[in-house]
C-alpha cells in the first residue's frame, strides 16, 4: 500500500510547493507558471505537444534499442577476441572521456537536422554503459564454473552460451537500467542543436518567445516518458535474472 | 538451450552401466611457487575401482595434485607425469566435485545435472531420462523444476554428486566435497556416495579423517613440507563403514595425531614412527 502510496505523496508534495513558489514569485510569475495553468496549457496544445513527443520518443527508443544492440555485440566481440581487447578497450574508454555534448553539433552537420542525428547522439550515449556493464560481467565469471566446464569437454562457443553469458546477464541489466536511464539526454541534447521537431525544439522556441508554460507542459512530457522506460526496463531486467531476486530473498 | 545435431557420444546410462574404473598412476608431481617446492617427485597410484582418499593439512597442496589429474594445472608451477592402465591419456575421462557445488543458480535443478551433455552439445532424451532416474536416486525426484536457491547445502552438494556421475567418466575427483555441511548431512551424504560409487575409481580429497576412513579403500596422508605421503592405510571391510566402529575411531585417533604433527611441521621422523604405529594398527584391525 506504502509503496503505491509513496510516489503519490512525494508528487503531491512538489506541486504544493510549485504552487507556493508561484504566489512568492508574485509579479515575476510569467518566469515560474502555476501547474493548473501548465496543465490547461497542455489539453489547449495537446496536438502540438504529441506531434512533437512521439517524434522524441521514437528517437529515444531507437537510440535506446540501437545503443543497447551495438553494446552487447561490441562486449561479445571484445571477450571473444583478444586483438580485439588489446587494440579497442583504450579506444573505447578514450571515446568516453570526449564528452558527447560537444559532438553534437558535428553531428547535426554530417547527419542533418532530421531524425539520424539525434538517434545517434542517443546511441553514443548509451553505448558505453552497456558495452562496459556487459564486458565487465562476460570477463568475471566465477572461474570455478570455467574449469567444471573445461573438465566437462566444453568448447568456447559452448561455455559462453552456457556459463558466461547467463552469469553475464546481472551486469548487464545494470548497464540497461543505466541506458534507459541516460537515453532522453542523448535525444533532447541532438534537438537542441538543431532539429525542426521534438519536445526539444518545441522548448526551445517556446522559451525564446516566453512561452514557459509550453516549456513546462514539454519537460512534464519528457520527464514521465523517462520514467516510464525506466520503470519498463527495471522490470524487464528483473524478469531477466529471475535467481537473483530468488537469492535475495 | 539451442537445438544442435548430437554427436555421437558414449552410450550415457549411469544406473545400468557405470563406467569400468580405470586405473591411474601420477607420477613426479612437482608443486613450487616462488621456487619453493611444496611437494617434488611425489607418486600417487589410484588403483582400479578403488576409493582412495588423500588426507592432509589445509595448503599442503592437495586440491593442487587433483587439479594436476583434472587437467586444470598447464602453469609451469605445477607439473606431474600421469599414466592409465590402458595406455590412453587421461584428459577429457575425469569427472570432477568439488568443495563449493558451482551449481549454476540461473539453472534448474535437472538442467545442473545434465550440464555436461549440454556444454558438449550431446543432451538427448535418454540423457535427460538419466539424469531424472540419478536425482530420484538421490532423493531430489521432486526438485527437478527448482532452481538452486529453493535448495538446503545438502541437496545442492546431491545435485553436485548427479552432476558428476551423469558424466559416466573412469576417473571420480573429489575436492573435499562434503566440508561445507552439518556432520549429520555429511554422515548421509558420505552413505549415499559409498553406495553409488562402488565399482568406480575415485580420489577423495578431504581434511575430514572420519570421512576418508569411512569412504576409503586406501587412505593417504599427505604432510610435511615439502610434502611426502604416508604409505596408505587400508581400513579393513567395505565402505560406507560404521563411524561408530572402535576399530575406526581408534585410526581416526592415529590419523589426527599424525595430521597435527603435520600441521606443526613435525619432521621426518615423527612422520616415520606415526606412520609405523597407523601400519600396525590397519593391519590388527578385523
Amino acid at each position: 500500500m506504502m509503496r503505491v502510496l509513496r510516489p503519490v505523496i512525494t508528487l503531491a508534495g512538489l506541486l504544493a510547493l510549485w504552487q507556493i513558489a508561484f504566489h512568492v514569485a508574485g509579479e515575476r510569475a510569467y518566469l515560474l507558471p502555476a501547474p493548473l495553468d501548465t496543465l490547461t496549457t497542455a489539453i489547449d496544445r495537446a496536438d502540438r505537444l504529441a506531434h512533437h513527443a512521439l517524434i522524441t520518443f521514437g528517437e529515444i527508443l531507437l537510440g535506446f534499442g540501437f545503443g543497447v544492440a551495438l553494446g552487447m555485440l561490441s562486449a561479445l566481440v571484445l571477450v571473444m577476441w583478444a586483438p580485439a581487447r588489446r587494440w579497442l578497450l583504450p579506444l573505447l574508454v578514450i571515446s568516453q572521456a570526449i564528452p558527447v555534448f560537444a559532438l553534437a553539433p558535428l553531428l547535426v552537420l554530417w547527419l542533418g537536422y532530421g531524425l539520424s542525428s539525434k538517434v545517434v547522439m542517443a546511441v553514443l550515449i548509451i553505448y558505453f554503459p552497456v558495452t562496459t556493464a556487459f564486458l565487465d560481467g562476460l570477463r568475471r565469471t566465477d572461474p570455478a564454473w570455467l574449469d567444471m566446464a573445461r573438465v566437462m569437454g566444453a568448447g568456447r562457443g559452448a561455455m559462453l552460451w552456457h556459463i558466461r553469458l547467463p552469469a553475464a546477464l546481472p551486469a548487464l541489466a545494470s548497464g540497461l537500467r543505466v541506458a534507459a536511464a541516460v537515453a532522453p539526454i542523448g535525444a533532447v541534447v541532438g534537438e537542441w542543436v538543431g532539429s525542426s521537431a521534438g519536445l526539444g525544439f518545441l522548448m526551445l522556441h517556446a522559451n525564446a518567445r516566453m512561452q514557459i508554460d509550453v516549456v513546462f507542459a514539454a519537460l512534464f512530457l519528457l520527464a514521465a516518458f523517462a520514467v516510464a522506460l525506466y520503470a519498463l526496463v527495471n522490470a524487464l531486467t528483473r524478469r531477466m535474472v529471475p535467481w537473483q531476486a530468488e537469492s535475495n530473498a | 538451450m539451442f537445438s544442435r545435431p548430437p554427436r555421437v557420444d558414449s552410450p550415457l546410462d549411469p544406473l545400468s552401466t557405470p563406467a569400468a574404473g580405470l586405473g591411474v598412476t601420477m607420477t613426479g608431481a612437482r608443486l613450487a611457487y616462488d621456487g619453493q617446492p611444496l611437494f617434488d617427485g611425489l607418486s600417487l597410484t589410484l588403483p582400479a575401482g578403488r576409493v582412495t582418499a588423500l588426507l592432509g593439512p589445509s595448503g599442503v597442496g592437495k586440491s593442487t595434485l587433483l587439479r594436476l589429474l583434472a587437467g586444470l594445472e598447464d602453469g609451469a608451477h605445477a607439473q606431474a607425469t600421469i599414466t592409465t592402465d590402458d595406455g590412453r591419456p587421461l584428459t577429457g575421462r575425469v569427472a570432477h566435485m568439488a568443495q563449493r557445488d558451482s551449481l549454476l543458480p540461473w539453472a534448474s535443478v535437472l538442467d545442473n545435472a545434465t550440464l555436461g551433455a549440454r556444454l558438449r552439445g550431446t543432451l538427448t532424451e535418454e540423457t535427460r531420462a538419466a539424469a531424472r532416474a540419478l536425482l530420484a536416486r538421490v532423493g531430489l525426484g521432486d526438485r527437478l523444476a527448482d532452481r538452486p536457491a529453493a535448495l538446503s547445502g545438502g541437496m545442492r552438494q546431491r545435485v553436485a554428486l548427479a552432476r558428476a556421475l551423469m558424466e559416466d567418466r573412469p576417473l571420480i575427483l573429489m575436492d573435499e566435497p562434503f566440508s561445507a555441511l552439518d556432520a549429520l548431512t555429511r554422515l548421509r551424504l558420505q552413505d549415499l556416495t559409498a553406495h553409488l560409487l562402488t565399482g568406480r575409481t575415485v580420489l577423495l580429497v578431504t581434511h575430514d579423517p572420519l570421512e576418508a576412513l569411512r569412504l576409503g579403500h586406501r587412505v593417504h596422508v599427505l604432510h610435511g613440507r615439502p610434502a611426502t605421503l604416508d604409505a596408505p592405510l587400508e581400513p579393513a571391510g567395505p565402505p560406507p563403514r560404521d563411524p561408530a566402529d572402535p576399530a575406526l575411531l581408534a585410526l581416526q585417533a592415529d590419523l589426527l595425531r599424525r595430521l597435527t604433527g603435520a600441521a606443526h611441521g613435525a619432521g621426518d621422523g615423527a612422520g616415520d614412527g606415526a606412520g609405523d604405529g597407523v601400519g600396525d594398527t590397519g593391519g590388527g584391525a578385523p
